[in-house]
């Protein structure tokens, strides 16, 4: 495949933008962006989803609201974007100004067969973004988004949405644990909590 | 006679039990729970567009290191099916309070069908389901679930009958859903 010039290869732009996370928490969406962060190197401060999708920035609320002192950034695909599309609105109205999403759109489902997405259509996930009552929202196309980019989702007041647009790509696979509880132990004992409650 | 309080008596628990976040997509049954919650400091309470997104929440608030609970109608039990996967395979804890609809008097046929698959459905994914239909042990019910959930990594629903909450009323000009 001919890479495109608007279009990021998206390990590569995972972890670069994982070498900038400081003291972040990451939550990876089902499935194929859980596996870049798995590929940028396995960090017990990642939440890695094998399921539940369309919940990833749910999830990304819910932490975001505990953890108020530490940025969270939600790292999705734009198929489980969609399926929890309803979230940004939830989350707009919310105002975490600690989490950031990262929308990781190649406009197919990759995971399933490279079906194309709805985003290989009419529509425009920022656009929904905006319209849920995010205030900053961009889309990144290249090198030269990267520096705003960073700043969106590190350095801006929460709650802000970026689109990345990415080449439909074969990726080795790179998986994490697929087991939860042991994953949400280690994220727990990474922040310094308890086994349980 | 007076009805019970049970809203207040939840609220009492919540706070017992340091529940810091709610989900909710509201339910009548649920207004006076949630304006309570709404004016309680330490409580934040955020609406939802399904109710899905309570699991995620929930999941989500207890990596963070903070107890959470999602409150709904019985019909949103059916929004949330696959969503519980996650706390079963996290080991996370879920609370839930679910009013009933469809059960007791009701008038909305539309709302029969979910109404009886409620605790069918929530057992299936392997919810424990705490049914209660006196005002006055709803407290005490959700104190119990609250303990099962977040002592022990389990996701438990309560299940407030209509004939706690009434069933609810249509009128002549056919008002309500």
């Amino acid at each position: 495949m001919m890479a495109r010039k608007d279009r990021f290869d998206r390990r590569k732009l995972v972890a670069h933008l994982l070498r900038d996370r400081g003291d972040a928490l990451i939550v990876g969406g089902l499935g194929a962006s859980t596996w870049d962060l798995a590929a940028a190197g396995l960090d017990n401060r990642n939440v890695y989803l094998w399921g539940g999708m369309g919940l990833a920035c749910s999830i990304g609320l819910g932490l975001a609201s505990a953890q108020p002192t530490r940025r969270v950034l939600v790292v999705t695909g734009d198929g489980e974007m969609m399926m929890g599309i309803g979230s940004l609105a939830t989350i707009a109205a919310a105002t975490p100004d600690n989490l950031a999403i990262l929308v990781l759109d190649n406009q197919a489902f990759g995971e399933t067969g490279r079906q194309a997405g709805l985003t290989a259509g009419p529509t425009d996930i920022a656009a929904m973004a905006k319209g849920a009552g995010f205030d900053r929202v961009m889309t990144a196309t290249s090198a030269a988004d990267l520096p705003s980019l960073e700043k969106l989702l590190y350095r801006t007041p929460g709650p802000a949405f970026a689109v990345a647009r990415i080449a439909l790509t074969d990726d080795p696979l790179v998986l994490p644990d697929n087991n939860g509880a042991v994953m949400a132990g280690r994220f727990r004992a990474a922040l310094g909590l308890a086994d349980r409650s | 006679m007076t009805r019970h309080d049970w809203s207040s008596d939840v609220l009492d628990v919540f706070r017992s039990k340091l529940i810091r976040q709610i989900g909710t997509v509201p339910d009548a049954g649920l207004t006076r729970l949630l304006n309570l919650c709404s004016a309680d400091n330490s409580i934040k309470v955020m609406t939802l567009t399904r109710e899905d997104e309570g699991i995620g929440l929930v999941t989500g608030a207890w990596l963070g290191g903070e107890r959470a609970a999602l409150l709904m109608q019985s019909s949103g039990v059916g929004n949330v099916i696959n969503a519980l996967s996650l706390p079963a395979v996290c080991s996370a804890p879920c609370l839930m309070l679910v009013t009933m609809r469809g059960q007791w008097g009701e008038a909305n046929g539309w709302q029969v069908p979910m109404g009886r698959a409620t605790p069918t459905v929530l057992q299936a994914m392997g919810v424990t389901c705490y049914p209660v239909d006196r005002a006055e042990a709803v407290g005490d019910t959700v104190s119990a679930a609250a303990d099962m959930a977040f002592h022990g990594g389990a996701a438990v629903a309560v299940l407030i009958d209509q004939r706690v909450i009434g069933a609810k009323t249509f009128d002549a000009n056919g008002e309500g859903a």
